[in-house]
């Protein structure tokens, strides 16, 4: 038995994530609310074909919370990735294309990110933000931008370096019109890589957050508030509510990091790591 | 097998083929070395000369047992007579048959010097690799610097020393000019002439043919991955060749006329069939196209050619 | 070696320097985050007290956190304070918070320090048996694992090895944290460790896969080079080649690595602490957050900021001395 061909298993994986996510937004948007209601008769029961996941101490069906968590958790990742990667190309840009100032400003302020556990750090915005969503988003995305912009800055040095980029500098275009025309184009491959890459972290985070108490309010079923609740019936022996909330995130966290990892190798296979 | 006693190594037929996964579960062999013969006895220099990038480094690789692990080996090797297993060569390696490698990059940049050439035996050979070292006329304290700080000529020693501390009877010297003057290669040269005539064997791997002529007694003339025609130096001097493509080779340098040979060597993904030279060949005929030509004995050399003479 | 020592030392002196802007930055930038927070310190401060409190005693409070003041002159005097050593008050644990950091400090160090240990060694000692193993199934097996650990969520493990060494197999009681009604200098080594153990567990299986697959890939790399294959031609074996070419190379970048890692080792002790209810830092920075414990979470982040500081400078430091290409001159 060969391995698959690395195209052909990024594709696989990109399949089986999109069918993934899929059923996360098909859950989260024709499941209605009902289907999750409370109820006692069905409290606390085991996996079973009526429940796969069991349901919790208020009956709830654990599946359908964990649908619409992972929705929740997913949108929220998705969002504050995204800006933390166009944080990261502004920055990145700014750094390259900047004066020796700004680059230098640039490093300091990454510095200054990098010295700062995350997890505090987003503690912290979430603290300045009134908790909730709006600080949750503004944590993770403060706090992601770091190693992203520091690979666009590179990206963007060396670019400037090649001839075809310096002939328009003579032939008298712009540095704008370079920017737009020579170098965007060719970061499109990296922010993307980035993104998906980012996204795995941001998600962890976010769940992390979270669990923590900050965050998402307790009505929101985001995993992290999930598991955040499993903790009380450990004891007790309810072992589901815990196990697959948790198996879920991981399954999604994992596949879609290594979906970077393939687009990077695809992108890129003088890096790669076999 | 009078022959095989006298000889130190003996290389008949040896074919290398790398096994490479392309597109889905598809495989195929790629074949850098065919049907090479090489024979090497104590007290000469064999030189093996041909393009660079045509893969006569695996020939070192090869004849050490230290091939990458998807590399696929055909035909026989013979060390003084018997054949080279790859217990046999774990055991030679090192010890009877030594490597002078290209570069000061086949040493560990981050160990000393001394360390390094003393190798991983116990106890560390101090005492001789100081004799050996003056003797070199390698400066004091050679031994604590690092590769990085050796200049071009003190590596070019240093790896030397590394075979000469091992008493090896056979050392295999890949390349050992590339980078250097004139005035430093005929010195590394000298080296090897020197190593032979105090009664060891050398292969000396090169593509300088016109250096290979002047040091070694006999000369291999390599083409796409085998040794198209063997000849004793002075064959080449009094142009005495025996394979078109030799004799093409001599003609090319630039104090012989200069006269290029057209095409390009085959690539070892797509080898012709039958002879390798035969596409580019001004004598080629339809027998050519169609099988290999035998190895042939003529005039006290070897020739793999139907109409060499 | 006394010019070695002289560049090791304007490394330092340099690094410090760029330590103790950096620190004033956090200082200022996490000041005016939680000055430009809705959440109102005083009226939390009195909801937790849990007490009614007279106007006039409301009026000292304001005075004590300085609320009519503009926030620049906040700062100063915040910050004056705080070079002083006066951190300030914790509402939460109605102590002073630098106390309150020293003494959970020593938990979390401990917690941290195993964690680090264990995770450096295990992660170092894997990544060596898969750069060794490149491409076969011990390699795949490993690879496949680390990939897994980075996906799996510190706090998430906590509750599977919860459920596991504490729910099903009954080794360690569930809700634990120091033992309760203990004081702290009466509780027996033995009992330390036996708090210590699942949480330093959660830790290092959180940490160890990358530097297990950095070590893989330096390995990777150092085998497939050219003085490794010199070194085969020399009939050095694959564990002498190891021992002498592997370690010398891999050892003090791991190492570096390793030091270079305090940030996610601190942000991974918060959530371990939270699952176990440990009494460190972790714990007392989440429960300063929810509580509004301004002075706590200002103290415990700088405090955090400057751990990660270290680290960096001594990774910094370890840098220098690892390439001899780094530290020698041309001679």
């Amino acid at each position: 038995m060969r391995r698959l061909n690395r195209r052909v298993r990024t594709i696989l994986l990109a399949a089986l994530l999109g069918a993934l996510l899929a059923a996360f937004c098909a859950a989260a948007l024709l499941i209605p609310e009902s289907a999750a209601a409370p109820s006692l008769l069905d409290a606390r029961k085991p996996p079973s074909w009526a429940h796969p996941f069991g349901t919790d101490a208020l009956g709830r069906d654990l599946l359908v919370r964990v649908l619409k968590g992972m929705a929740v958790s997913l949108a929220v990742g998705a969002a504050a990735s995204a800006v933390s990667a166009v944080i990261a190309v502004l920055v990145g840009v700014a750094a390259a294309c900047g004066s020796r100032w700004v680059d230098g400003l640039v490093s300091w302020v990454i510095d200054l990110v990098m010295g700062v556990p995350h997890t505090v750090l987003i503690i912290l915005i979430s603290f300045a933000l009134g908790r909730g969503l709006k600080g949750l988003l503004a944590g993770i995305a403060a706090t992601h931008w770091c190693s992203l912009a520091r690979l666009i800055r590179g990206e963007v040095m060396e670019l400037r370096g090649r001839q075809y980029v310096a002939v328009s500098r003579h032939l008298g275009k712009s540095g704008g019109w370079i920017l737009v025309h020579h170098l965007l184009p060719h970061l499109v491959p990296q922010f993307i890589v980035g993104l998906v890459l980012l996204f795995p972290h941001a998600i962890l985070h976010e769940a992390s957050v979270s669990f923590l108490g900050y965050g998402l309010p307790p009505e929101q079923p985001a995993i992290g508030i999930i598991l955040s609740e499993s903790m009380r019936y450990l004891s007790a022996g309810m072992w589901w509510p815990a196990v697959f909330p948790g198996a879920t995130l991981v399954l999604v966290v994992l596949l879609v990091d290594r979906l970077g990892d393939s687009l990077k190798k695809i992108l890129d296979p003088y890096s790669a790591q076999e | 097998m009078e022959q095989k006693k006298e000889t130190l190594l003996e290389i008949h037929d040896l074919t290398i083929s790398f096994r490479m996964y392309d597109r889905l579960l598809e495989q195929r062999d790629l074949r850098v070395i065919s049907d090479l013969h090489l024979t090497v006895r104590p007290g000469e220099v064999a030189a093996i000369a041909g393009s660079s990038g045509s893969g006569k480094s695996l020939l070192a690789s090869a004849i050490l047992g230290i091939l990458p692990e998807n590399a696929v080996v055909g035909g026989h090797l013979h060390y003084k007579g018997q054949e080279l297993t790859p217990q046999l060569q774990a055991r030679l390696r090192g010890s009877e048959i030594a490597l002078v490698p290209q570069s000061v990059a086949f040493l560990d940049p981050l160990m000393k010097v001394g360390a390094q050439v003393d190798g991983h035996r116990r106890p560390r050979p101090v005492r001789r690799r100081e004799e050996l070292f003056r003797r070199l006329g390698l400066p004091e304290g050679t031994e604590d610097l690092y590769p990085f700080q050796l200049s071009g000529g003190m590596a070019r020693r240093v790896l030397v020393s590394t075979a000469l501390l091992s008493n090896a009877q056979l050392i295999i010297a890949d390349e050992p000019t590339p980078g250097m003057g004139l005035e430093q290669a005929l010195e590394a040269l000298q080296m090897f002439r020197e190593l032979a005539d105090e009664g060891r064997a050398v292969v000396l791997i090169t593509h300088d043919i016109d250096l290979a002529v002047a040091f070694a007694d006999r000369v291999s003339v390599f083409y796409a991955g085998t040794t198209v025609e063997t000849a004793p130096a002075a064959d080449f001097r009094a142009g005495a060749l025996r394979h078109p493509y030799s004799r093409a080779l001599w003609r090319a340098l630039p104090q012989n006329g200069f006269q290029p040979i057209g095409g390009f060597q085959p690539y070892a993904g797509d080898l012709p069939r039958g002879c390798l030279f035969a596409p580019r060949c001004p004598l080629a005929e339809e027998a050519c196209r169609r099988r290999t030509p035998p190895v042939r004995e003529v005039r006290g050399g070897e020739v793999r050619c139907f109409y060499g003479s | 070696m006394g010019r070695a020592l002289g560049r090791l030392a304007r490394r330092f002196f340099s690094y410090s320097v760029r330590i103790v802007t950096l620190l004033l930055a956090v200082s200022v930038i996490s000041f005016a985050l939680v000055t430009v927070s809705p959440i109102d310190p005083v009226q939390q401060y009195i909801l937790g007290l849990g007490t009614a409190v007279s106007p006039e005693q409301r009026a000292e409070i304001e005075d004590y956190w300085g609320v009519d003041q503009p926030p620049a002159k906040r700062y100063l005097s915040w910050l004056g304070e705080l070079l002083h050593g006066n951190l300030g008050q914790s509402a939460l644990y109605r102590r002073p918070v630098a106390d309150v950091i020293a003494e959970r400090f020593v938990n979390s160090l401990a917690l941290m320090l195993c964690a680090w240990v264990l995770a450096g060694v295990i992660g170092f000692a894997l990544g060596c048996v898969m750069g060794v193993c490149h491409g076969r199934w011990p390699d795949r097996l490993l690879k496949g694992l680390c990939y897994l650990l980075s996906s799996v969520p510190t706090f998430w493990l906590g509750l599977v090895l919860l459920l596991v060494f504490a729910v099903a197999l009954g080794w360690f009681p569930v809700g634990f944290s120091s033992p309760i009604g203990v004081r702290g200098e009466d509780v027996s080594l033995w009992q330390r460790l036996y708090h210590l153990a699942l949480p330093a567990l959660t830790l290092s299986l959180m940490s160890f896969a990358s530097i297990a697959l950095h070590t893989r890939q330096k390995l990777i790399g150092v085998l497939s080079s050219e003085y490794v294959l010199f070194a085969r031609a020399r009939g050095e074996g694959a564990w002498t080649i190891l021992r002498r070419h592997g370690l010398r190379s891999i050892l003090l970048p791991a190492l570096t690595l390793q030091f270079a890692s305090f940030a996610e080792l601190f942000g991974g002790s918060v959530l371990a602490e939270n699952v176990f209810s440990y009494p460190g830092l972790g714990s007392a920075v989440a429960a300063a957050g929810l509580n509004s414990d301004v002075p706590l979470l200002l103290g415990i982040t700088l405090f955090s900021a400057l751990f990660v500081c270290v680290g960096n400078l001594i990774a910094n430091l370890l840098y220098g001395v690892v390439d001899p290409r780094i530290g020698t001159v041309e001679p």
